[in-house]
């Protein structure tokens, strides 16, 4: 795998003449990850990462045909198509589909997340194999029939899932905080899902968003492991052949308003034994500013698990809980900082107030420098561990790809987190977060 | 003397050390087992210390000892006090965790390859020197608490699965859950704790897996480091706690908060006791035939077909040390009463049971069992625990191609048999009967802050 070791065993194969002229020339320090790009014809951009330690090949297509893109009155729209894309093809009913796979021993997934959906295959990078399984996959992507009795039963199926999801209580809290932070927003689109909006979806419904958001010029094709790069140029060629080109541009996705004040917890009930708390605002982007002192600062507030502050106030200091942590995720407009934690029902409401001092407490006063030092040296020190295999290195490039990221991203974060101080990491939360505007959520205790 | 004439042997031959075979494997004086795998894809390692020591070592009135122990192990030794140990491993970049099952307890580091040592000499100390306070102990107990609310008490799932073990089996503690049961938790002491720490953590009953990139000759020095001053001590006695005969269907029910019902069929199977057993491999066999793929039988035949499931599964895991089941566990569809999926999934067993399987059936389960191999490569982690899991079950990591080998080589005969040895008599039921939310709860929830969020 192209990691910081390749210098080394690219010395070991070119002789030791090589290796002395490496020793000389080689003033920058080798890059983690070789990344290469292009963009097709077709307007698809590719990021390939070659990879011939194992006999294996990921790769993964991401279009702009994420929840995002539900129609309002729709939600679940995005997600029933990406779930349908290996429901069969012009050339293969369902099951011949599913046999095709087993019989190359490969696995492929399909997914709509809230921002794009992508298709994911796994196969052995041996010829036969490796052909039988890109045969499915373009299938797959330009072929697909959405065959009405399997979009009945799928339907059927994820209305079933659905209401038993609705028996959950932290998927409940979570929806309902959704729900308060996005409202009407794009990004709102998952949380408004239900039954009945499910009992609305139709084929018909699903052809024409296949039609309209499944397009080459919007999709980002990572591809790493056992292929040269003339071979992986050919494969991304030939993906996406089929699909329907040009079409209007999608709308742009519109900037997410700032919350208003929020100043009472919804309460919901539940007969389960604990109480989930959720709580949180739309506060982060993948091109933010102040990206890395907030994310530091959230490794001490509550992402750096045994070393975050809510972790050692909740659980190890008071018993109260499994699990406490705070999140940042970063989308292409504000992402949600999200706080959660589930604890004995009668013991609910002292938990949450916890909580929020904790929270106030390192807003108000920011991180020690011991505290600034471990996050740091954690997220610097660990950071090979982020990409120490082609599925974890996959994820990355197709989060590269999606929100463009230059390709020399995984050296410059280590970098950049060492620059964060405390000071910046005070600031940037004074400024950015604001607890009154934080909505909060508790299903299964009352006020 | 004769150390001496072999050093000066190896010198005239080899000229240079050997090169060690990958994986490399040791045992320590002290009765610790060192294997270490080679691999340099990263620069980084796993490491991981299994202790032979789990739920089905504890008796009823302390179940749960096993679990709670690895909790407590992050509560300090004399050297190094509680929370210590994970926040030196974050400070050197790496994760720490552990996690206990029926059969062991695993403790585990991912780092930099470099930072082993330390990851190394941290489980060492507190493989011999654990002290932890007794409020130290209170205030944990209550984690473990509410860890058992969130994982079992409110997951339908949990419930089902803890009324299945707990219904099929009566003499083994294979029967109890992992985490431990609530009354038994309240009732739990520190001193519980010490003791069953004082038993099970020695050299002897613990194995170091490390696969990365390093040197095996590197690692095993440290090991010896590390882990060498620690004495060996006589193991308590494990009885064998066999579980009698079942003569006779089970059949029971668990209620809990749930939309859906669900639906759980599982049968006495035997376990993986000697590598040339035949049976074990067949009902793997089996399980991956029926569920081990999108075109396996159960979900083509039950959910895609007939469509009486949602969603349906198989499972049988060989390697145990106690209780293997052969299990079934189907979610019927609406509508489908689970009398009429249990009919369903019985009528496909029935018809292996006389028919057989297709030569290309067996087929793709072999290419699949030949690709995770490949594909398990890609995962340090998965390849740690691979051999962790053989280990610690008394085979050893050199048994996995001999594995495969008979697995692949199961036949259609082969898999008739087991089929029809799935006899009503070692078969227990457990259904799940749903308790839907009260209506009026949380699925009525207005959208909240849609008027103050809309899209400008």
């Amino acid at each position: 795998m192209a990691f910081a070791k390749r210098t080394t065993a690219q010395v070991g194969r070119s002789g030791w003449l090589v290796a002395l002229f490496l020793a000389v020339m080689a003033v920058p320090v080798a890059s983690a990850v070789e990344i290469r790009h292009w963009q097709q014809p077709d307007g698809a951009r590719v990021y390939f990462v070659e990879s011939h330690a194992n006999p294996i090949l990921d790769i993964h297509v991401a279009f702009d045909a994420g929840s995002r893109r539900d129609p309002a009155d729709k939600p679940g729209l995005a997600s029933m198509t990406a779930a349908l894309l290996d429901a069969g093809t012009r050339s293969l009913s369902e099951e011949r589909l599913r046999e095709r796979l087993a019989d190359a021993a490969a696995s492929l997934s399909t997914d709509a997340g809230l921002e794009s959906a992508g298709i994911r295959l796994r196969t052995l990078s041996r010829a036969p194999e490796r052909n039988a399984a890109l045969d499915v996959l373009r299938a797959v992507i330009s072929q697909p029939v959405f065959p009405p009795a399997v979009f009945e039963r799928e339907k059927r199926r994820a209305i079933e899932g659905q209401r038993q999801q609705e028996t959950d209580a932290s998927y409940l809290a979570d929806r309902a905080l959704e729900r308060q932070i996005y409202g009407q927003h794009p990004y709102g689109r998952e949380a408004a899902v239900d039954v009945t909006t499910l009992t609305r979806l139709q084929r018909a419904d699903v052809l024409a968003f296949w039609r309209s958001h499944y397009r080459p010029q919007s999709a980002v094709i990572s591809i790493v492991g056992d292929l040269n790069e003339g071979a992986a140029r050919q494969l991304a060629a030939t993906l996406l052949t089929g699909l329907p080109k040009g079409g209007a541009p999608l709308p742009p996705v519109p900037a997410v308003p700032l919350s208003s004040a929020n100043p009472a917890p919804v309460y919901l009930p539940h007969p389960g034994s604990q109480a989930h708390v959720a709580a949180g605002l739309p506060l982060f982007t993948r091109n933010d500013p102040d990206y890395f002192p907030l994310m530091v600062g959230n490794y001490i507030l509550g992402g750096g698990g045994f070393d975050a502050r809510l972790m050692k106030e909740l659980r190890d200091k008071r018993g109260l809980t499994y699990g406490a942590s705070s999140e940042l995720v970063p989308y292409q407009e504000a992402g949600p900082f999200s706080i959660g934690f589930s604890t004995r029902k009668d013991q609910a409401r002292s938990a949450l107030g916890v909580m929020q001092e904790t929270l106030r407490t390192f807003i108000e006063q920011g991180p020690t420098q011991a505290e600034l030092d471990q996050a740091r040296a954690n997220i610097v020190g660990g950071f090979p561990l982020r990409f120490d295999s082609n599925a974890k290195l996959l994820g990355y490039l197709a989060v590269i790809g999606w929100y463009r990221l230059p390709l020399d991203f995984l050296d410059r974060y280590p970098r950049e987190v060492e620059k964060v101080t405390v000071e910046s990491v005070r600031e940037a939360w004074r400024r950015r977060v604001d607890p009154s505007r934080m909505a909060t959520v508790v299903v299964g205790a009352t006020p | 003397m004769h150390r001496l004439a072999l050093s000066a042997v190896a010198l005239f031959l080899g000229l240079a050390r050997p090169v060690l075979a990958n994986p490399y494997e040791a045992v320590l004086d002290n009765g610790m087992k060192v294997i270490v795998k080679e691999d340099h894809r990263a620069p980084v390692a796993v490491s991981q210390l299994w202790y032979r020591v789990g739920s089905v070592d504890e008796v009823n009135g302390r179940t749960g000892l096993s679990h709670l122990l690895e909790h407590m192990m992050f509560k300090g030794t004399q050297k190094v006090p509680a929370g210590e140990f994970s926040r030196l491993i974050a400070a050197a970049g790496g994760k720490d965790n552990a996690f206990t099952s029926r059969d062991h307890t695993v403790y585990f580091q991912q780092l930099a390859a470099d930072r082993l040592p330390l990851a190394l000499q941290l489980e060492s100390d507190r493989m011999a020197n654990l002290a932890f306070k007794d409020e130290a102990f209170n205030s944990e107990l209550n984690v473990v608490k509410e860890e058992r609310r969130w994982r079992t008490d409110d997951q339908p799932t949990g419930r089902l699965y803890e009324a299945l073990y707990a219904g099929a089996f009566i003499a083994s503690p294979v029967r109890t859950p992992v985490i431990g049961w609530m009354g038994d938790l309240d009732s739990m002491k520190p001193d519980d704790l010490r003791a069953w720490y004082r038993q099970w953590y020695v050299p002897n009953n613990a194995t170091l897996v490390v696969v990365g990139d390093v040197k095996a000759e590197e690692v095993l020095a440290q090991a010896r480091a590390a882990f060498g001053g620690l004495a060996g001590r006589t193991l308590p006695e494990r009885r064998p706690q066999p579980e009698p005969p079942q003569n006779g269907i089970r059949r029971l029910s668990v209620k809990a908060p749930s939309e859906l019902p669900y639906l759980a069929l599982a049968w006495k199977a035997p376990r993986l006791e000697r590598i040339d057993q035949s049976e074990p491999y067949a009902y793997a066999m089996l399980a991956s035939l029926l569920d081990g793929l999108d075109a396996s039988r159960l979900p083509r035949r039950l959910v895609r077909e007939q469509a009486v499931a949602t969603s349906v599964s198989a499972s049988y895991d060989m390697l145990t040390r106690a209780g293997a089941l052969f299990t079934v566990i189907g979610v019927p569809a609406q509508g489908v009463a689970p009398a009429r999926l249990e009919k369903a999934i019985r009528a496909e067993l029935d018809r292996i049971a006389r028919e057989g399987v297709s030569a290309a059936e067996l087929e793709r389960v072999r290419r699949q069992v030949e690709a995770a191999r490949i594909y398990e490569k890609d995962s340090m982690f998965a390849q740690a625990m691979q051999i962790g899991t053989v280990e610690s079950l008394g085979f050893s990591w050199r048994d996995e191609p001999e594995f495969v080998r008979r697995l692949t080589a199961v036949t259609s005969q082969q898999v008739q048999a087991v089929a029809r040895g799935l006899k009503d008599d070692d078969l227990t039921v457990v259904t799940l009967v749903p308790q839907p939310l009260p209506k009026g709860a949380p699925k009525s929830m207005p959208m909240e802050g849609g008027d103050s969020h809309g899209v400008r």
